[in-house]
């Protein structure tokens, strides 16, 4: 660990002859780096504190409890360590891999399959609020343009039967995206042009996709399925237009490829933010507006991209749990989902980076899927109160975040108690 | 009073040793009751740093402090505080919401029934402790209400309730109007000969000179001299302070100014609040020559400014930079005519704080070739670009990828300038070029805008420092109410100007 940089830096006994490679800066740039990394691990650690004294005021063991949750989690299955095979996509050659991956059907595996399906959507709804974000907008309504993805894509994906497989999906995927970015354009269009905040716009969106829902799908809407009028769901995804399964077993919701679309949008996301003149323009529109403007940058065209952009995002994650696993979209599922909300911990935690992002959807899918009726064994801890304590570290974790400043300034006072030691005690870089 | 024989204040060795940086070493200052004694030195010279080690809020590594002959050893500013050391910040640390009064007897308040702010009596105690100092302050205002100026007293006016007679003043005048800066002037000479002891951080040449009675030069952490400002010049302390001869008068020969480049026509704009701010202004700018436009802050200068970069409406009127009207156009509009624009305040607008100092240089360039191609940027050329810029321009502190809050005002300014410069306009328009730089970046700046003028490029410089406008500029017009009220040569007086700058030339009844 490094020191602090400020006035408790221990006296040298001698004073440096040379002004030597590390710069105040440069040593400023790796405590940033440093911070950057501890506070999102010290946000988590402490919700999961909280979280134990939690479920140690209902009587329970915390740590026994979270053992469980763990093992529900699939996160055990990197446990099971040996010298298996793995065969490389399009080709028969083989090559090593710890991981037995043929095992596709032991408990642990399906679970892992289970909190990746469950993790694949977290990630796009949180780039979908990261990408806003680091445009200088806070996005509520990823929940919303979830909503219109998923709608938009059983519409197409239970249409047109007859369609061959790729197109198919290709279609219901990407008019889902644009419809999504269409959805969330709106708001960005109106911060653009009046003004309005997008946290109250996007909030009013994430309503009206609601009841559109409730309305196409309910009894008698358009979209409503027509083999029993007395279930408010839609038709089934037709055969052509569902993903693939690469792992595990079709018919018990193994995980599709779906997965590799998310760790390509973070790619994606990666990439347009730092090498594309558009994502130049995002940041330096989120980082000062006044100066992106003087720079001849147009501020009102990013908000309206940066959202629209920040809508796709969150739709496409919507249309690949539909075509993935779902395959069907009702009244009740649009009530009970939170994967939208779920998004804003995911960008929180994550800090807005691509790295970030994948590993705090993984934390909370793994934690969904932990903490699930049919994971936890109720003699360890109420699977119903255990639904709550995911609720509880999700806001948990978006109080702390919000107090990033207090874990900060812990953190530096943490660094100024401790005993002086010599420069030599210094972590690498 | 008499100057006391034995130093109120002795720092004898003081040693200070941040990550990478010697930020004092082995410095030694005294102060006597009854002086203002400055300390000089460029940015970064280690002058806050010592202060602020005699205030308690940071420990010295090496060396020792002596107050009133016995040795202290601070681990706060509250220590500090109760030896009766104030110390004004240049960031006020005031409660906006509350009154002056509240302000300043918060931490030792008078209290009725135990426990409750006797407030009549706050109020009757600050009042009298401002009117004992001769200061114009109403305990009643609320700190959110009250200007800069105002604010500073007030801070003083703390210490003093804290019985405070060591006062350390942290570049005081920063913040202030010419104007302001003169009253506290006043307001220090009162202090003086009340026996209370100040030391004066700056890097002003003129108003150490003006102000204080023994000055301290630091440079680079080191102690360079102690000397009377009695005898002193401003050549003098500057070759102190930046251990070379500096040029205060700008070198230049005269003008030979040739087509315009820049010409405002009757140019009319309304302020935020949609009042004119700018009325019927018309002038224009030739190519190899600088016009400087002089006058009070607030007299519409920004607004014209704005309105010529394309970042404001222009109500009425045009703006034709080459042969382009760019009336309307927007701010990329203005760039791509070949307008350089460095803004009057580089935080705000002339730098993304958080871009490194590479991404920070490409801000006009990033969507053209070579930066990037089909919207995919080049980072490494950027870089690469940057490098160079960096070496040419003589930036100092950081690399391109160096994010640019960490570079020193002087040297954040560069890179403004280096950009600017770097894109070869035809006309540079520089705001404010040189506010709150040092002796050694202003001579850099001043010297570039004469080059760019020299190699043919129009320069509108605008600013409120009379000298600067008089030592760079080749015609000089004096704004007054969004109006110009009168154009000067080069040689007109200081004098003279100002008198046109308070609006008492503008043609009555015209």
């Amino acid at each position: 660990m490094s020191e602090s940089v400020g006035p408790t830096t221990p006296p040298p006994e001698t004073p440096p002859a040379t002004p030597g490679p590390p710069s105040v800066a440069s040593r400023m740039a790796f405590y940033q780096r440093a911070g950057g990394v501890v506070t999102p691990i010290l946000t988590a650690v402490l919700a999961f504190f909280v979280g134990g004294i939690v479920v140690a005021a209902t009587g329970h063991n915390p740590l026994t409890t979270y053992r469980e949750i763990f093992n529900g989690t699939g996160l055990n299955w990197f446990f099971q360590v040996g010298s298996h095979e793995l065969r490389v996509p399009f080709t028969d050659a083989h090559v090593w891999f710890p991981w037995n991956v043929n095992d596709a059907n032991s408990e642990a595996a399906f679970n892992l399959q289970q909190t990746l399906l469950l993790a694949t959507p977290l990630v796009f709804t949180g780039l979908a609020v990261a990408f806003a974000f680091r445009c200088g907008m806070f996005n509520i309504g990823g929940q919303g343009q979830y909503i219109v993805g998923a709608m938009v894509s059983v519409w197409v994906g239970s249409s047109w039967a007859g369609m061959a497989k790729g197109p198919h999906i290709l279609l219901a995927i990407g008019l889902a995206t644009l419809a999504g970015a269409a959805w969330a354009g709106i708001a960005g269009f109106l911060k653009a042009t009046v003004g309005a905040h997008e946290v109250i716009t996007t909030i009013m969106l994430n309503w009206i996709a609601y009841w559109i829902g409730q309305w196409a799908f309910g009894q008698g809407g358009p979209l409503q399925n027509n083999f029993n009028e007395s279930v408010p769901v839609s038709n089934d995804v037709a055969e052509s237009a569902r993903l693939h399964v690469f792992w595990g077993d079709p018919l018990l919701q193994g995980l599709h490829i779906g997965f590799f679309f998310a760790i390509a949008a973070l790619v994606v996301y990666s990439l347009t933010l730092n090498r594309t003149t558009l994502g130049y323009e995002v940041r330096a529109v989120g980082f000062n507006p006044e100066a992106a403007r003087y720079g001849g940058i147009s501020v009102r065209r990013n908000y309206f991209l940066a959202m629209a952009i920040a809508g796709g995002f969150a739709a496409m994650g919507g249309a690949l749990d539909i075509l993935g696993w779902q395959f069907r979209l009702g009244v009740i599922d649009i009530q009970n989902s939170t994967i939208g909300f779920i998004g804003i911990a995911v960008a929180l935690l994550g800090r807005n980076t691509a790295v970030g992002v994948a590993l705090s959807a993984l934390l909370f899918g793994a934690l969904l899927n932990g903490t699930s009726t049919r994971n936890l064994d109720p003699d360890v801890f109420q699977p119903e109160l255990a639904g709550n304590l995911t609720l509880m570290i999700q806001a948990l974790v978006v109080l702390f975040v919000g107090a990033d400043l207090l874990i900060m300034v812990l953190w530096q006072r943490a660094q100024r108690l401790r005993p002086k030691r010599s420069r030599a005690g210094e972590a690498p870089v | 009073m008499e100057a006391a024989s034995a130093p109120i204040l002795e720092l004898r060795g003081i040693t200070k040793q941040f990550p990478g940086v010697l930020a004092n070493d082995q410095v030694d200052f005294d102060l006597m009751p009854g002086e203002v004694h400055a300390l000089l030195g460029e940015n970064g010279a280690g002058k806050s740093t010592l202060m602020n080690i005699v205030y308690g809020l940071y420990r010295a590594d090496m060396g020792e402090i002596m107050l009133k002959g016995k040795r202290v050893n601070f681990g706060s500013s509250k220590d500090a505080i109760r030896s009766g050391i104030g110390m004004v910040h240049q960031h006020f640390m005031l409660i906006p919401v509350m009154t002056v009064a509240e302000n300043i007897v918060l931490a030792e308040e008078p209290v009725h029934d135990g426990v409750l702010l006797d407030y009549d009596a706050a109020r009757k105690r600050v009042k009298d402790l401002a009117d004992s100092f001769n200061f114009h302050i109403d305990p009643n205002a609320r700190i959110e209400n009250i200007g800069v100026g105002q604010q500073q007293r007030v801070e003083i006016l703390k210490a003093l309730y804290r019985r405070a007679d060591v006062l350390i003043l942290d570049e005081p005048t920063a913040v202030l109007t010419p104007q302001e800066a003169t009253e506290l002037a006043g307001i220090l000479r009162t202090l003086k000969q009340e026996g209370m002891a100040i030391v004066f951080i700056s890097h002003k040449l003129n108003e150490v000179l003006d102000i204080a009675d023994r000055v301290t030069v630091l440079r680079r952490g080191k102690k360079i001299d102690t000397l009377e400002t009695k005898g002193a010049t401003r050549e003098s302390l500057a070759r102190l302070m930046v251990g070379r001869e500096v040029l205060l008068r700008v070198e230049k020969k005269p003008s030979s100014p040739a087509e315009p480049l820049l010409k405002v026509e009757n140019v009319s704009v309304l302020d935020d609040r949609q009042l004119p701010a700018v009325q019927d202004v018309s002038f224009e700018v030739r190519a190899g020559e600088i016009v400087g436009i002089a006058g009070v802050d607030g007299n519409g200068q920004t607004e014209l400014i704005d309105a010529i970069t394309g970042l404001r409406k222009v109500d009425e009127g045009r703006v034709v930079v080459g042969s382009e009207d760019v009336t309307g156009g927007g701010a990329r509009e203005v760039i791509d005519a070949g307008l350089g624009h460095i803004p009057e305040d580089r935080h705000r607008r002339g730098l993304v704080l958080d871009f490194t100092l590479a991404e920070n240089l490409a801000l006009h360039d990033y969507r053209e070739a070579p930066d990037s191609r089909f919207g995919w940027l080049f980072p490494r050329r950027l870089i690469a670009r940057a490098r160079k810029l960096l070496q040419e321009f003589d930036v100092r502190g950081g690399t391109p990828l160096t994010r640019a809050s960490a570079l020193s005002g002087g040297n954040q300014q560069k890179v403004v300038v280096a950009r600017e410069i770097e894109r070869d306009p035809r006309v540079l328009l520089a705001a404010q070029p040189t506010r709150g730089l040092d002796v050694g970046a202003i001579e850099f700046v001043h010297r570039r805008l004469v080059e760019e003028r020299d190699e043919g490029r129009a320069v509108l410089l605008v600013s409120l420092e009379l000298d600067e406008i008089l030592s760079l500029s080749d015609r000089i017009l004096v704004m007054y109410e969004g109006r110009i009220v009168g154009e000067y040569g080069p040689d007109v007086s200081d004098e003279e100007l100002g008198i046109a700058m308070t609006g008492a030339t503008e043609p009555q009844a015209a």
